[in-house]
């Protein structure tokens, strides 16, 4: 019983950040169409800036503020600067579907070198704000925290708030028109390019929040975010890439089959599950569990 | 308020697919493009709206160049353009795809009354409010198509083949509501169409194209008495 109430709760904070981290994905894949490899690099170097402020003010809450301002401004940055000039000379032609994702490479492998020379190649804590100590059920400490709890509780205000701006305002109709027709949206008198920048934000604002709720349980380091891009990118396949519901239901049922797979069968197969998972969707739904077409369009 | 087009050349890659085009569109005329498939007419509607990079001359809207600037400005200033086909975003709703139109406009009051407007024009779109796009017939889309583009109270629009795939009964239906609110609102329109018949039978002028180059420019009921123009395009 113990077993089961503490893979579920594990299943639901690790499901949490890896819907931060998918839903960053997701972001960037429907504004731009492509798979933005330097999300692990944007979340880290925002949750650095966010480490420092919280060392130089004492408070975490600003931290996870600053990490996310920063994090949404290096994704404007990056787009307005970095990938619209790409864009504007490769017009047509295969190179169209590789280039802009070999640079989000290179871009992640420049982030983490800048990182390695202002923090150094080494191990870093954060304190988390709150105890990071399991609570005690049945007389027995279980692996969930009052940290893990507000961890849950921070991605699903977050979730809900984005939910809501999509839904409900107009920017949320222009980024959803955008992302679905960019001619027909440009057509329409909306101003596509500042409205895919504004997704890069989007993203990258939610990479750092991911950064700062992970990195209480881990270590920060410049490679500290590598493993959550892999899950939350299997997260996004298994959610079909196209919808914000899709990337956090992904990354749910990921947390939930890792946490059964590693506290039923073997600690070891935490990636092992990832990735069986990842290729079970691919065989039988490539276009995502939750995706209404037939098959994902180029 | 006059649509002039001066040796227009627009290049698809390495073709040249409208070459030194000129036609003039007077304020509230209705200017049918017509030519068979290839002939280069979505490619001057795009080139007309910014979508489409032109090579050489001039158009000017209003006595101002229109070479050169954005679809998304054109539009702000009043150029709609109706791309062919299902020119309807299928995963947002009715209701989501006519606001579209109306999200950058200041005046909201009359984004309001301009979507009434275009609900009383086309009834069975109010009746579709909260569908998705990608539920409509393909009548409803034209019809929602063009109704987003009225929504932002345009001053020319460029309608590419409102006909293309419809029952010949919709295209009449489809054909008469754009004549009368040509009329009513005092619109400007380039309507480039395969269905030559039917786009001069509504049309003030015509512009005939063929592989790219203007073969001849009259009024509507010239062209329709033209024998060489029946032959070719009204095929009687």
């Amino acid at each position: 019983m113990i077993k089961l109430i503490t893979a579920i709760l594990t299943a639901l904070t690790t499901g949490a950040i890896y819907a931060l981290m998918s839903t960053a994905l997701v972001l960037v894949w429907r504004s731009t169409r492509i798979i933005n490899f330097a999300q692990a690099g944007q979340a880290v170097l925002s949750t650095y800036i966010g480490y420092e402020i919280t060392v130089r003010t004492g408070s975490f809450w600003i931290g996870v503020v600053a990490a996310m301002i920063f994090g949404a401004l290096l994704g404007a940055v990056i787009d307005r600067f970095f990938m619209r000039p790409i864009f504007k000379r490769i017009q047509s032609g295969p190179i169209l579907m590789i280039a802009p994702v070999v640079a989000t490479l290179g871009l992640l492998g420049i982030i983490q070198s800048i990182i390695g020379f202002k923090w150094g190649l080494t191990y870093q804590s954060l304190a988390a704000p709150v105890s990071t100590d399991g609570y005690t059920l049945f007389d027995r400490v279980i692996a969930f925290s009052p940290f893990n709890l507000l961890v849950v509780v921070f991605a699903t205000v977050s979730m809900l708030l984005l939910t809501l701006l999509f839904q409900k305002t107009n920017i949320g109709l222009a980024l959803r028109a955008s992302a679905h027709s960019p001619e027909i949206a440009r057509l329409s008198g909306i101003k596509v390019d500042f409205i895919r920048t504004l997704g890069w934000a989007l993203a990258g604002a939610a990479g750092g929040l991911a950064g700062m709720l992970y990195i209480p349980s881990s270590y920060l380091y410049p490679n500290a975010m590598d493993v959550l891009l892999v899950f939350g990118f299997v997260a996004a396949v298994i959610g079909g890439l196209e919808s914000l519901f899709g990337a956090v239901a992904g990354a749910m049922i990921l947390g939930f089959a890792i946490s059964f797979a590693t506290s039923y069968v073997s600690e070891k197969l935490v990636f092992p599950m990832a990735f069986i998972m990842l290729i079970v969707v691919l065989l039988i739904r490539p276009a995502g569990l939750f995706s209404k077409k037939k098959s994902r369009r180029d | 308020m006059t649509l002039i087009v001066e040796n227009l050349t627009i290049d698809h890659g390495a073709i040249r697919a409208i070459n030194s085009v000129s036609f003039t569109v007077p304020t509230g005329n209705l200017a049918a493009v017509i030519g068979a498939n290839g002939a280069g007419k979505t490619t001057l509607l795009r080139g007309l709206s910014g979508l489409k990079d032109i090579k050489s001359g001039r158009a000017t809207w209003n006595d101002e160049s229109i070479v050169g600037k954005r679809p998304e400005n054109l539009a702000r200033s009043g150029i709609m353009h109706v791309s062919d086909g299902k020119s309807v975003i299928a995963e947002l709703t009715v209701k989501e795809n006519l606001a579209l139109t109306g999200l950058w406009r200041k005046d909201k009051k009359d984004v309001a009354a301009a979507t009434e407007e275009v609900v009383s024009l086309f009834p069975i779109l109010g009746e579709r409010m909260s569908q998705s796009g990608g539920s409509l017939s393909g009548g409803e889309r034209q019809m929602l198509a063009i109704g987003r583009a009225l929504v932002a109270r345009p001053k020319l629009l460029l309608l590419d083949e409102p006909s293309l795939g419809l029952a010949p009964l919709i295209i009449d239906q489809i054909f008469n509501t754009i004549r009368k609110f040509v009329t009513t609102m005092n619109l400007t329109v380039v309507l480039v169409e395969q269905n030559a018949m039917g786009a001069l039978a509504i049309a003030d002028e015509g512009v005939v194209l063929n592989l790219g180059s203007v073969v001849a420019v009259d009024s509507a009921e010239n062209l329709l008495k033209d024998p060489a123009v029946r032959t070719a395009y009204l095929g009687y």
